[in-house]
Order: structure tokens, then C-alpha cells, then sequence
């Protein structure tokens, strides 16, 4: 040790020495406390001013159900007032905090995001001509939702993990969609079903490969590109093949729920958990498998590596080419389950399009969720949750036009995304081919 | 162990990158590669590491011919490298990084990265080298970056290892910590091959110095050779090192700069409250290490950021005016990168001639160009700069690094102006091209401009200035006279603040260096 760094040495021997520590003046980011008191005063004016003075109720149990669990009974002057009140003082913390120099912390974002939901709903319930719904259909039935959604992201996140874009989600989902209906109608067998959109979402994954990293196109193009020949393809299908023969090609046959007696009768989350089909089932498997795999195994530490510095990756002896081809067509395997989702659970058939955006819902999942599987997972249950609330709110005849409430979806992703996750920083090597020069 | 090149050549194309190099090095020995910038240095080493296929010729490792399809078996082979850009994952922890591609791993792939942060933790404290396996790569310094790369290397067990370029980011003192680690590996056995154009640290480490010109082996030297001997011999004729200019003949100072600050998005100051002055017909020379905000103030000056604080030049406020402008107001502008920033590649000489000025007389108006006129300007350009290219309707892109850069000093350097800026005027360009790119810097400042130049090359900003600034985190540490010594600079450039009065001789470190 005697002889190591001399030059550190031989600095403390100079006179007085003032190392210089490198300065940071705070930049203060004001958006979040101005989005804050935006919302709180359309709280004030809407929940609480506009509010209808009838009651919100929330049933959680049904009458046979073994654990019967009373119904949540809001009043909607008091409740506004007291949520208006709580995000007026949130709003306030945050404008303290900024001025002082720290930043919002995630949990208050969280908390008041909480709060303005709850406000909502129970404005919302409460101006309805039917002033009750059930809570635990809503979450459920959000979930189902979530379901495609959830699978999309986590294509996008493995895909996007390794370093190429994967804007073909819809596409992958789409095709996963048309060709388990037709698959499972034919041999009746809904597992067949899966099977083969599987490999759908595989194929509509090679072609995505094979141009982005073999022949260098632009990731997004042929994303987009990828997303209409799907489209395309099966609307031409349907019309000309399905439609005329809907009885012997788009009748698939289901995957029917598997309950879990007991664990199936806790209330809210019982349903979402414990009764499920293999596809929900497997859904958790491949969250979890996903996570644990990109970030606690080796496996996992070479994809991110490849998706981050595709040559630094190289210089250690990972296959960076190799490596992006099996995650992308892996993503295409999971989107194509997600694609069998909509036809083997969710709908009764194959129809033209039917995936409706969805992929791209799942893309603002992976951004909002900030390429970590679990963070989007549950960023797809929040758009899953603003899609069913839309649903219920129709039946339940609110005050606020059907069209506004259409909306709700992609606001809530555009918020989301632009708004609250700011300044995420996804893989440094998304999107970029990988070349040796 | 003995690692052996035997008439390696690579080509690429038409292009002969190397030209049957025999090259040798055996452990406990540091063989230098001495070259200038192209001339096939890092092909060889990218070819020795298995990044490329050589077209002809042989590596032996103990006399037995081996073949590297890729990076991973060089490394299998107990060769390892320190590339000149880091190849290290920013957002990776160390240890992270250190495992990556030699994993250890418990049950079902599940990472062990706790062996790997005990054999840092060896390593490190073995050779010193202070380095935490869970700090994140990106937040360390570049000195402990490179020492991250040797204990990627080392952990590999490297019987040889490869630096390609190490000392470019680093100060005069992380330059001598590096030189003392390499020292050590070499007396416990490494082999090393150190790529570099710097004769003074090649002299200082190697064993054996062997000098690579266009891509062929020209000659061998002992590391007691004179420096001028190495120079002329990398450069294939004798070079002036250390000439002398005349002293300034100064005017007013007509360029102020007063409290400069600039902000980066997350709100670090890049340029801290930065204040200087040059006359007419002096240089002011800014030396630091790349990334400490050199690149950022010259940008700033010229409008290219948002900044704070007061940029005077003739009397008039520079800051807020538009670029178009502030080029207007008289100031020649050499950017840091000339293939990104200072040219357009595929436009044609005479194109980039006329970057600045293709609204203007003669080259055209606001309407439309003129393009005999800017043809005729270019060619008359090309001529009084010795610009070498086939003529001026030819792509730049085309041309060699040194006659790319002369086109941008072509084009900046014009009658009139009334400061100019040059960030890195030389960087990668043919030691022929620097003596005349800088005897044409000299001139301008002896014309009575006052001139900016930016550079990291301590070796530039000694031959340039006639006084020099050293930024360290977005400040200027001092303002010292052109004659300042290296160390001097040197502690400044690792943020120690020059202070006027005291005693130069303590801060000379003759004694501590080998």
C-alpha cells in the first residue's frame, strides 16, 4: 500500500488544499403542485360544490355470499368536502416543499391520485339516476380488462428490456386474438387455441426481428407497419373467411374458470385472485417470473446489459444479436397469450379489430410502469380500472356525457405518462441497431 | 505466458488498416504502441481481442496458434482489455458490471453477486484501488471508471492486458496513479500492451516501444530514445516539438465574460459563475478534463444554451442574441466536433465553405445562392488553408480528419472577425495538420483577435496560450500565465484552486513521480 496513488498523496501535502465539491442549484419543479391545485379546484367545484346531496352507495358482498361485508354508504356533500379538504392541504405541502427546495414525494403523488379517484367516484355514483354499485364487480370486472393488457406490457418490457421497440404489441395481440378463435373453433380444444396464437404472436415477432435487427429498419416504422398488415389481414379474414362460416371458424371454445374454494370467497380480491382462468393464473406466473427473472438472475442481467450498452455487452462475450432475437420473439409468444385472452375468456368470438388499442395502452404500461414488470402491471390495472369505470358509469347513467367518459382511458394514460412519470429513464439502447462497425 | 502477432494484416475493403505487424509481448513487460491517431493502433488490438477477424497473419499464445471468434474466448485465453471508451454499463452497480459475462450463480440462474464484490474487494485493496463493488458505474469518477475496467480484466485472470488510449480522459496526476498500477501488474507478472500517441507517458512505462505508422510496423525504439526521435518516427519526419511563438502584442480587452452560469435540466451548474477576459491579440486557453463544462461555455458564448450572467464583446451584450447574430457580430465558432457539429458531411466542400455565411454576398442572398461564386470563395479557401482534396465539389466527408478540420478553421477563420473560438482545434488530426492548424491560430491572435481555445491536450494548451484557464466542475480554478508548469495545471485540473501567493515549488511533484 506504501506506494499507491501518489498523486492523492502528494495533494494533501500541498498547502491548503480546497477541493471543489461540484455545486447543484435547485431546479424546482412547480408542474407538480400546479397539477395539485388544478384538481383540487375542480374537487371544490364538482365533488363538492356540483355535488348531487344524495348518497353513493357501494355494495362490496353479495346476499349469498359466506362473508357478507356491509355496503359503503357515502354521502356526497360530506365526503367531497372532507376529500376537497385533504387534497387542499396535500396541494399546500407540495407548494411548501417545492419552495423549499425538495421534491414531491412519490407517495403524496400516490395518496392524492387515491383521493381524487375516490372523490370522483363517489360524485359520480352519487349524481347517477341509480346511486349503487357494486364494488367488487367493478374491480373484477376491471381486471378482466387489465388481463391483455398486462400480457402487451410485459412483451414490451422484455422486448424493450433487450434493447428493440416493440410497438407491434397491437398486432401481436390481434393476431394472438384471430387465430385462437379460429384454432380453438376448429379442434375445439381451447388449449390448441393458445397454442396457436402463441405462435402467432412469435411470427408477427420474427418479422419484427428480422427487419429491425438484421436489416437495421427504424424499430417504430416497422412497429407501425407491422400493427396494419395485422389489422389488415385479419379484417380481410374475417370478412371473407370467419363471417360466411362463424359456426365452424369463430366459436371458439372457452377457458372456463378454475375456483379455489375458500380463497375465492375473500371479498375484492378473492375473485381476482382465486377464480381465475389458466390465462389469468398464468399471467401472475409471468409477471412474477419476469421480474424475478430480469432482475435476480443471470438471464436477466445479460438482457439488461444488451438493452442498456450492446457493446459493452459484446466485449464481455454476450451474443447481443442472439440475445434481442429470443427476447423479441419471447415477447411475441407472451403478446400472443394476451391476444388469446380476448377470445378464449373475455369474448365470445373473433371481431374485426377487437383489440382496439389496447397494445398501445400496454406500450404506455411499460413507459408508466417504468420498464419494470411489476411497475407495469400495475400501471395496466389503472387503465384497465379507468376503461371498466367508464362501462359502469354508462349503466349507472351519469351526469357527464358518455363521449367525455370514452375519454377516460386515454387521459388517463396521457396523464400518466407525460405528467406523472416526468423524468423515467428507459434502456439507454432501445431503439438503436446493434452494428459491429 | 507470451502472446505473439505474426503478419497480421486487417483490411477493410480497399483500405489496409494493418500491414503485416509482428508484434511480441511476454509477462512482466509493458510494449508500448506508439502511433498517431490512425494508424491502425486500436484495429490491431480490436483484431488481438477477437472484436476482428484478421485477414492474414497469426496469434500465438505460448507458441500455439489460437483463433477468437469473439471477445469471450480472448478472455477464456487470459486476454483482457481496457477499451478507450469504457465499456462499462452506466446504470449497473460494479459488481454488476464485473459480472457480467462470468456470472456465478446459485439454483436456477439465480445471480451470486456476492463472490464477485469479495473478489473486487481482493482486488481493490491489493492494488489500492479504493473502489465500492454497489456504487452505480455512472456516478463515479473516469479514473475509478478505468479502474473498474482493469478489475474486469483482472478478475478474468488476464495474463495480458490491453490499454487502449487509458490516459486520454484522465488529469496529469490520475495519469501517474494509472502509471503506478500498471507498474504493479507488470512486477506481479501481467504482460501489457499500451496503446498511446503521448511520448512522455510511453517513455515513462514501457519496456519495449514499438511504432505503428499507417498501419505498418516502422520501427522499434527504447524507451531511452529521445522524445524527438519517437515523434519522428511516428510522423515519418521530423517534427518541431515545443516551438516557440512570439510574445502577444495585447490591446483592449474587448471580450468579457462576466458570472456565467449554465444550468444542465436537472439543475447541476455546468458553468459555475465563470468570469474572464482576453485582449485583442492574446490566446486564452481553457484546459480541464473532457466534462467539465468547457464544452457547455463555448456553446454558451455562441447562443447554443440557455445561460445567466454576461457576455460583452465590442461593448455589446452577446447573451440572448440569436446565434445568426452573435456569428454576425464577428465571431469565428470551430466547434468541439466537427463531424457532428462542424460539417455537413455530404454536402461538397464548397457547400461547408459557406456554412455561416450562405445568405450573404457573394455566396448568395436571402432568396438564392450563387454557386460559381461560393465555388470560387471555396477554392480560394481551400488554397490559402492547403486544404487536401480532390477539389471542391467532392463530398467533405471524403476528406482525411486533418483536411476536414482545415475546411471548418477555412471557413471560421475569415478576415474581420472579432474573437475566435476553437474547441479542440486538433483533436484527431495528422501531426502535420496541428503545426498548421496552430501556427494559423497564432496568426489570427497576431492579427489582434482575441482568441478562445478549448482544449484537453495539456501538450495544446502549452504550445497555444499565452495565458490559461482550467475549469474543474464548471469553474475556473485560476487564471495562470501561459509558462505555468505542468503540475500546476494539473492539480487545478483535479479541482484544487490556484492560489496566487503561494510558493510554486511546493506544488512541483518531481520528487513523487517515478
Amino acid at each position: 500500500m506504501s506506494h499507491t496513488v501518489t498523486a492523492t498523496d502528494s495533494r494533501s501535502e500541498t498547502p491548503r488544499p480546497q477541493a471543489q465539491t461540484p455545486e447543484q442549484d435547485v431546479v424546482r419543479h412547480w408542474n407538480t403542485p400546479i397539477v395539485f391545485a388544478v384538481f383540487t379546484l375542480v374537487s371544490l367545484l364538482l365533488f363538492t360544490l356540483n355535488a348531487s346531496g344524495k348518497s353513493a352507495t357501494f355494495r362490496i358482498s353479495t346476499p349469498n355470499d359466506a362473508v357478507h361485508i356491509p355496503d359503503l354508504v357515502a354521502p356526497t356533500v360530506p365526503v367531497g368536502w372532507v376529500i376537497t379538504l385533504l387534497m387542499a392541504a396535500l396541494t399546500v405541502w407540495a407548494f411548501v416543499s417545492v419552495s423549499r427546495g425538495r421534491n414531491v414525494a412519490g407517495w403524496q403523488a400516490a395518496l392524492f391520485a387515491l383521493l381524487l379517484v375516490a372523490g370522483f367516484l363517489v360524485w359520480v355514483v352519487g349524481s347517477a339516476q341509480n346511486t349503487s354499485v357494486f364494488l367488487t364487480g367493478l374491480i373484477a370486472g376491471s381486471f378482466v380488462l387489465a388481463v391483455p393488457l398486462i400480457f402487451g406490457s410485459m412483451a414490451g418490457v422484455l422486448s424493450e428490456r433487450a434493447g428493440v421497440v416493440n410497438i407491434a404489441i397491437e398486432g401481436q395481440l390481434l393476431a394472438g386474438a384471430f387465430t385462437a378463435a379460429v384454432v380453438s373453433s376448429i379442434t375445439d380444444s381451447p388449449w390448441a387455441g393458445l397454442l396457436a396464437a402463441v405462435v402467432a404472436g412469435v411470427l408477427v415477432s420474427v418479422l419484427l426481428a428480422v427487419f429491425s435487427i438484421k436489416y437495421l429498419v427504424n424499430q417504430v416504422i416497422v412497429g407501425v407497419v407491422l400493427n396494419v398488415l395485422v389489422a389488415g389481414l385479419t379484417s380481410f379474414l374475417f370478412s371473407t373467411v370467419l363471417a360466411p362460416n362463424s359456426s365452424t371458424l369463430n366459436s371458439p371454445s372457452h377457458f372456463t374458470s378454475i375456483r379455489i374454494p375458500v380463497l375465492a370467497d375473500i371479498p375484492i380480491i378473492g375473485p381476482i385472485l382465486f377464480d381465475q382462468t389458466v390465462l389469468g393464473y398464468g399471467m401472475y406466473l409471468i409477471v412474477a417470473a419476469l421480474y424475478i427473472g430480469l432482475f435476480h438472475t443471470k438471464w436477466g442481467l445479460r438482457v439488461r446489459a444488451v438493452g442498456e450498452h450492446p457493446k459493452a455487452a459484446d466485449t464481455v462475450g454476450i451474443k447481443v444479436l442472439r440475445t434481442r432475437y429470443i427476447n423479441v420473439l419471447l415477447a411475441g409468444a407472451i403478446a400472443g397469450m394476451g391476444g388469446a385472452f380476448f377470445t378464449l375468456v373475455s369474448s365470445s368470438s373473433f371481431s374485426k379489430e377487437m383489440t382496439a388499442g389496447q397494445g398501445f395502452i400496454a406500450l404506455a404500461a411499460v413507459i408508466f410502469g417504468r420498464w419494470n414488470p411489476i411497475g407495469a402491471f400495475f400501471a395496466a390495472l389503472l387503465f384497465g380500472f379507468a376503461t371498466n369505470l367508464q362501462y359502469v358509469l354508462a349503466i349507472l347513467g351519469t351526469p357527464v356525457p358518455s363521449q367525455f367518459m370514452a375519454m377516460l382511458p386515454y387521459l388517463v394514460t396521457v396523464f400518466a405518462v407525460a405528467g406523472l412519470v416526468g423524468r423515467s429513464r428507459g434502456p439507454a439502447a432501445a431503439g438503436t441497431p446493434y452494428t459491429k462497425e | 505466458m507470451k502472446l505473439e502477432l505474426r503478419g497480421i494484416t486487417k483490411r477493410f475493403g480497399e483500405f489496409t488498416a494493418n500491414d503485416s505487424i509482428d508484434l511480441v509481448v511476454e509477462s512482466g513487460e509493458v510494449h508500448s504502441l506508439l502511433g498517431e491517431n490512425g494508424a491502425g493502433k486500436s484495429t490491431l488490438m480490436n483484431v488481438l481481442f477477437g472484436l476482428y477477424e484478421p485477414t492474414e497473419g497469426q496469434i500465438l499464445v505460448d507458441d500455439q496458434p489460437v483463433a477468437f471468434s469473439g471477445p469471450g474466448e480472448a478472455m477464456a485465453a487470459g486476454i483482457g482489455m481496457v477499451h478507450q471508451h469504457f465499456m462499462l454499463i452506466p446504470v449497473f452497480t460494479v459488481a454488476e458490471n464485473v459480472a457480467l459475462g462470468d456470472e456465478h450463480t446459485r439454483a436456477a440462474g439465480i445471480l451470486d453477486l456476492e463472490s464477485t464484490r469479495r473478489k473486487i474487494r481482493e482486488i481493490s485493496d491489493r492494488y489500492g484501488f479504493h473502489v465500492d463493488p454497489d456504487a452505480i458505474v455512472e456516478d463515479l469518477p473516469v479514473g475509478v471508471q478505468q479502474r473498474v475496467e482493469i478489475i474486469k480484466a483482472l478478475v478474468r485472470d488476464a495474463k495480458v492486458l490491453i490499454l487502449d488510449e487509458p490516459t486520454a480522459v484522465l488529469t496529469p496526476q490520475e495519469t501517474d496513479e494509472l502509471l503506478e498500477i500498471i507498474r504493479q501488474l507488470r512486477d506481479n507478472g501481467t504482460a501489457i500492451v499500451f496503446i498511446s500517441h503521448k511520448l512522455r507517458e510511453v517513455k515513462a512505462i514501457s519496456t519495449r516501444i514499438s511504432v505503428l505508422r499507417r498501419g505498418r510496423l516502422v520501427g522499434t525504439a527504447d524507451p531511452s530514445a529521445e522524445q524527438s526521435e519517437l515523434a519522428a518516427l511516428m510522423v515519418g519526419r521530423d517534427v518541431v516539438l515545443n516551438r516557440q511563438k512570439s510574445a502577444p502584442k495585447v490591446g483592449e480587452e474587448t471580450f468579457v465574460v462576466r458570472d456565467l452560469t449554465v444550468l444542465s435540466p436537472t439543475g447541476q451548474r455546468i458553468v459555475d459563475h465563470v468570469s474572464f477576459g482576453i485582449r485583442q491579440g492574446e490566446i486564452l486557453a481553457v484546459a480541464g478534463v473532457q466534462g467539465n463544462g468547457q464544452t457547455e461555455l463555448t456553446e454558451a458564448i455562441m447562443g447554443l444554451h440557455k445561460a445567466s450572467g454576461s457576455i460583452r464583446l465590442d461593448g455589446q451584450e452577446l447573451l440572448g442574441r440569436t446565434t445568426r447574430q452573435i456569428i454576425r457580430a464577428g465571431v469565428g465558432y470551430v466547434p468541439e466536433d466537427r463531424s457532428t457539429d462542424g460539417l455537413v458531411g455530404s454536402f461538397s466542400v464548397a457547400e461547408n465553405m459557406v456554412l455561416n455565411r450562405f445568405d450573404q454576398a457573394p455566396a448568395g442572398n436571402a432568396v438564392q445562392l450563387s454557386p460559381s461564386a461560393i465555388r470560387e470563395f471555396a477554392a480560394q479557401r481551400v488554397e490559402t488553408f492547403d486544404v487536401r482534396t480532390q477539389g471542391v465539389d467532392v463530398p467533405v466527408s471524403t476528406l482525411s480528419g486533418g483536411n476536414q478540420q482545415k475546411v471548418v478553421m477555412a471557413r471560421e477563420l475569415v478576415d474581420g472577425l472579432s474573437l475566435f473560438i476553437a474547441s479542440q482545434p486538433t483533436r484527431g488530426v495528422d501531426v502535420g495538420s496541428i503545426e498548421f492548424l496552430h501556427d494559423r491560430i497564432v496568426q489570427e491572435r497576431d492579427a489582434g483577435t482575441p482568441v478562445l481555445i478549448v482544449s484537453t491536450e495539456l501538450d495544446e494548451v502549452l504550445e497555444l496560450a499565452d495565458r490559461i484557464a482550467v475549469m474543474y466542475h464548471g469553474k475556473i480554478m485560476g487564471i495562470v500565465p501561459g509558462d505555468t508548469s505542468r503540475d500546476e495545471l494539473g492539480l487545478m485540473m483535479a479541482g484544487i484552486q490556484h492560489e496566487v501567493q503561494h510558493d510554486q515549488h511546493t506544488v512541483t511533484q518531481e520528487g513523487t513521480r517515478a
